[in-house]
């Protein structure tokens, strides 16, 4: 079987929240922090693995929509052991929605033929969107499972764990169909020095919109369905006042005395 | 206001009753309709939903598109959209509100693709700005805010559980409803099996004050000292993501972007670092508060007042001293 995931390069999520900066509305890159595969997609290629563990019989393709810079990271998904990758590069994709994101990477799935399972994260771990996902099994017209925590494939079928408000739904659905991944997947693998020696000679396609046969108004900032109006960072304005105290009983006996005096109780 | 001008609530039933996050979505439709000059329509797929009509009708809706029968049992995309693709095309509606939840993420991205249009998911804010509907969401693990607006119609909008306020229940309010008819849809993905754990004690979202737990607590004795604590402070206990994958409490407790949304006035973190993705489901408390043996735990930078130290230390004095304190506020 052959299993697209799709992954977005961002910013390590992980950085220090102080060191974002917005100009221009746009968020802009700290020099000091590498960007990193998001971590929902990560799952997600951790998901594509567990099931070519399981099965020994899947070819994997990581997909990535963005600049030349984002070749790193499907050396990543190469490197966890992924067979092949497509980067979705061309100057009239920038500035892309969820809609033109999810327009590219389905014509590129279409365009690799033979995709039985697509995966996403649940979402990107800087936009929070969760939107391309479910967006690509519209334009692709094949079903969708959200938020999985665990993705088996018997034969045709695909079984998916998934998370819900209070508990877990298990669901059934015949290939093709996509999966997006939640973080409840578990713990995932890191690449071994021998995978990531052998990911630099696996093959990495770059694919144009010419060459999925999009015009220039129909994708990036263009063909964008939503309008960017505004992107900030608001002023935290509050202050932590830690209880004094010697002793565990002295800082909880102040700090339910300034719970009482401020009328928190 | 030229084109569309209705608003078309997404509800959901839980128990056979409109949702909190129904009603929420009735109140901020409300406003938008009064500036669209547009009806607020609201649409229920469920079974067994009794009385829902009239309930959001007295929540706010003026129309309530219902459909009751055993295909909607349990929520499937594939079911559930043919019936609001009928509902938003007979007479399509300026914007779209649906929950931001497990249902809803799973629904509105198909479903605004599929009318041509896009969503804007966890949105906290939706106002007109000039005509055009401008929608606020959190981005960046909380960290930043974005207002998108729509190139393509309709506008449709997730919204976040408690960033809204309901109106008041309105039995005098008058609205139509219209029956959908219910079709057994064939589906392609198949329900095997729904492990739904049940709810106990005060509920989460509601509750005036919430005490959760993470790694910090040390297991499943510290949540027993967690729910005394809830107990004093007339309660419920939550919990962050590790202690539930730990075991330490049920996975229902779960509060942040994959569990539940809450916004007490009250919201006590034992133990908890406070990673974006679990201040996604708390940064709404109007008062946090942290103990956290570490002093550079993100928490703290959200929390109002805190202590650094062990749970296990503080805990025992701090329940002893807020029952004292809540025996003498009794008093008086």
């Amino acid at each position: 079987m052959h299993i697209a995931v799709c992954v977005k390069q961002i910013q390590d999520p992980e950085m220090p929240a102080a060191l974002l900066r917005v100009n221009d509305n746009k968020m802009m890159l700290a020099s000091s922090v590498s960007p990193v595969m998001s971590p929902f997609d990560e799952q997600a290629v951790e998901a594509a693995l567990r099931i070519r563990d399981a099965r020994g019989d899947a070819r994997i393709t990581v997909l990535t929509l963005g600049a030349d810079s984002a070749r790193q990271v499907l050396k990543a998904g190469l490197a966890l052991g992924s067979d092949e990758g497509v980067l979705l590069s061309d100057p009239v994709f920038q500035d892309p929605d969820s809609y033109t994101t999810a327009l590219v990477l389905s014509r590129a799935i279409e365009k690799l033929g033979d995709v039985d399972l697509v995966l996403t994260g649940r979402q990107a771990a800087d936009l929070d969107a969760g939107i391309v996902g479910c967006g690509i099994a519209e334009l692709l017209d094949i079903p969708a499972i959200t938020f999985a925590r665990d993705v088996a494939v018997e034969d045709n079928v695909v079984r998916v764990a998934r998370v819900v408000e209070n508990g877990t739904e298990i669901l059934e659905v015949l290939l093709p169909a996509l999966v997006t991944v939640a973080h409840e997947l578990g713990p995932t693998r890191k690449a071994s020095l021998r995978e990531t020696m052998r990911a630099a000679r696996k093959p990495i396609a770059v694919w144009s919109a010419e060459d999925l046969r999009l015009s220039a108004d129909r994708v990036g900032a263009l063909g964008a369905r939503r309008v960017l109006e505004r992107l900030t960072i608001p002023a935290k304005d509050i202050e932590c006042e830690f209880a004094a105290g010697d002793t565990p009983e002295a800082m909880a006996r102040n700090l339910a005395r300034r719970l009482f005096e401020a009328n928190v109780l | 206001m030229t084109g569309p001008t209705s608003i078309l609530v997404v509800a959901a039933a839980a128990d056979g009753a409109p949702n909190d996050l129904s009603r929420e979505m009735l109140a901020l439709a409300r406003r938008l309709a009064a500036e669209t000059g547009g009806t607020v329509e609201a649409v229920l797929l469920g079974e067994g939903l009794g009385d829902s009509a009239a309930e959001l009708i007295a929540f706010g809706a003026d129309r309530v598109h219902i459909g009751d029968g055993a295909p909607y049992a349990a929520y499937l995309a594939e079911a559930w959209l043919p019936a609001l693709i009928g509902v938003a095309t007979a007479s399509p509606p300026a914007v779209i509100l649906i929950g931001h939840d497990t249902m809803g993420s799973d629904l509105a991205p198909r479903l605004a693709f599929r009318l041509g249009s896009t969503v804007a998911t966890a949105c906290v804010e939706a106002e007109f700005v000039d005509g055009r509907l401008h929608a606020t969401r959190p981005c960046y693990g909380g960290a930043a805010l974005e207002t998108l607006s729509f190139k393509t119609g309709p506008c449709v909008l997730m919204i976040k559980s408690k960033s809204q306020v309901a109106l008041d229940r309105d039995e005098a309010r008058a609205g139509d409803v219209a029956r959908l008819a219910v079709h057994d849809q064939p589906t392609r993905v198949r329900i095997v099996e729904r492990k739904i754990a049940a709810a106990s004690g005060p509920r989460l979202e509601t509750a005036a004050v919430v005490v959760a737990g993470g790694r910090g607590l040390n297991g499943p004795e510290g949540f027993k000292e967690a729910r005394e604590l809830a107990d004093v402070l007339g309660g419920a206990v939550g919990a962050s993501r590790v202690a539930c994958d730990l075991e330490w409490c049920p996975a229902s407790y779960q509060i942040g972007l994959s569990g539940r949304t809450v916004a007490p006035e009250l919201y006590l973190a034992l133990g908890i670092s406070g990673a974006s993705q679990h201040m996604a489901g708390c940064g709404g408390a109007k008062t946090i508060v942290a103990i956290n043996n570490d002093p550079t735990a993100q928490i703290f930078k959200s929390s109002r007042f805190g202590i650094v130290g062990d749970c296990q230390e503080i805990l025992p004095p701090l329940i002893d001293e807020l029952r004292k304190l809540k025996r003498v506020m009794a008093a008086f």
